[in-house]
């Protein structure tokens, strides 16, 4: 493995530590849902600012179910995914593209004129 | 984690609503500028959008015991300065709101604020000031992207406080309370956020040297930036 190689999966290494760290370290125990969405719990705390307040507006379309919300979560993450691989696979191949046209380009230039007839 | 469907009261809603709208429509105009004059950046404007899309899907443990994802911004704002990224995450803010009931239409222009103009201009700003004073380029992305994941939530965290007021201890008591819940769950979120646009980045200088010089993330022939960490 190369240099750069190395450093990028190590840096891949250290985010997924990251993410495993607490829970494999079991810090959500101590909540009553662990690992629920930071979000959710910013509402529980509205109304527990403001028990009278009520969402005066709610989401035109909800997934009917948390299958279907992770379904469109990962969707949303493939889209990504795959632009993102599109572009650095684009990249690699014009590169490569351009390494064999100036190797192909070289021999000829070189070439003694018996050879070229 | 952005401020759910119906939490902002409607005075608020319309309030961030049209502090972000100069920025979308600014950023609308930068966007378009850059397609035409370089049509050959399109694909790389493509690919900071689909990292935002990617990080932004992404809902990650954290210490605190609850989950949030990290915003994916500061990339796009350090190649293409932050005008840009107001409409890139814009973009994914709405795919959210529309399909996954995550944010909301109401809380739009409060998340917009957040993650799509402030943190873009904080994390842009940080990486500026580092690479005035020559810290490697990799640490200043590094830094940039940290800072621009982190500052989102903490607009948040005020955006909530400022609606919410605690009623004893007031604004800065909501402010604690929802920034215990935000800021602090973020923060190794943003830890990995740095380290993903580093690792991002590593594979553009690798891949796609004379695009970042064109943008003056690379110095024209400056070879060392390419091993520097």
């Amino acid at each position: 493995m190369s240099r750069n190689a190395k450093i990028n999966s190590l840096l891949l290494l250290l985010v997924a530590a990251l993410a495993v760290l607490p829970l494999a370290l079991g810090l959500g125990d101590d909540e009553e849902e662990p690992f629920t969405g930071a979000d959710a719990q910013a509402e529980t705390a509205i109304t527990e600012l403001e028990p009278d307040y009520e969402p005066w507006f709610t989401p035109l379309y909800e997934p009917p179910s948390g299958e279907i919300e992770s379904a469109l979560f990962s969707l949303q993450a493939a889209i990504g995914a795959g632009v993102l691989a599109y572009y650095f696979g684009l990249r690699r191949g014009r590169r490569q593209g351009e390494q064999r046209a100036l190797r192909d380009a070289e021999p000829e230039a070189g070439r003694t004129p018996a050879e070229g007839a | 984690m952005h401020i759910a469907e119906g939490f902002l009261p409607p005075a608020h809603a319309v309030a961030w609503g049209a502090a972000s709208a100069p920025f979308v429509v600014h950023g609308v105009r930068s966007l378009t500028r850059e397609v035409r004059e370089h049509p050959e950046s399109t694909l790389l404007l493509g690919a900071s959008g689909a990292f935002t899309f990617v990080l932004s899907a992404l809902k990650l443990p954290s210490v605190t015991g609850s989950c949030s994802h990290p915003t994916g911004t500061g990339l796009g704002a350090i190649l293409f300065r932050p005008p840009v990224m107001a409409v890139l995450g814009t973009i994914t803010l709405l795919f959210q709101a529309l399909l996954l009931a995550h944010g909301g239409l109401t809380t739009l222009g409060a998340n917009v604020f957040s993650m799509a103009i402030v943190g873009p201009w904080a994390g842009y700003g940080v990486y500026r000031l580092l690479r005035r004073y020559d810290v490697p380029l990799m640490v200043a992305v590094f830094c940039g992207a940290f800072v621009a994941d982190l500052s989102t939530y903490c607009v948040t965290s005020v955006q909530l406080a400022l609606a919410f007021p605690d009623p004893g201890s007031g604004f800065l008591g909501a402010l604690g309370k929802f920034g215990a819940i935000f800021a602090v769950t973020q923060i190794p979120l943003a830890v990995s956020e740095g380290l993903l646009t580093v690792l991002v980045m590593r594979l553009l200088v690798q891949s796609s040297k004379g695009e970042l010089t064109r943008l003056g993330v690379l110095l024209a022939g400056n070879k060392s930036e390419a091993v520097a960490r």
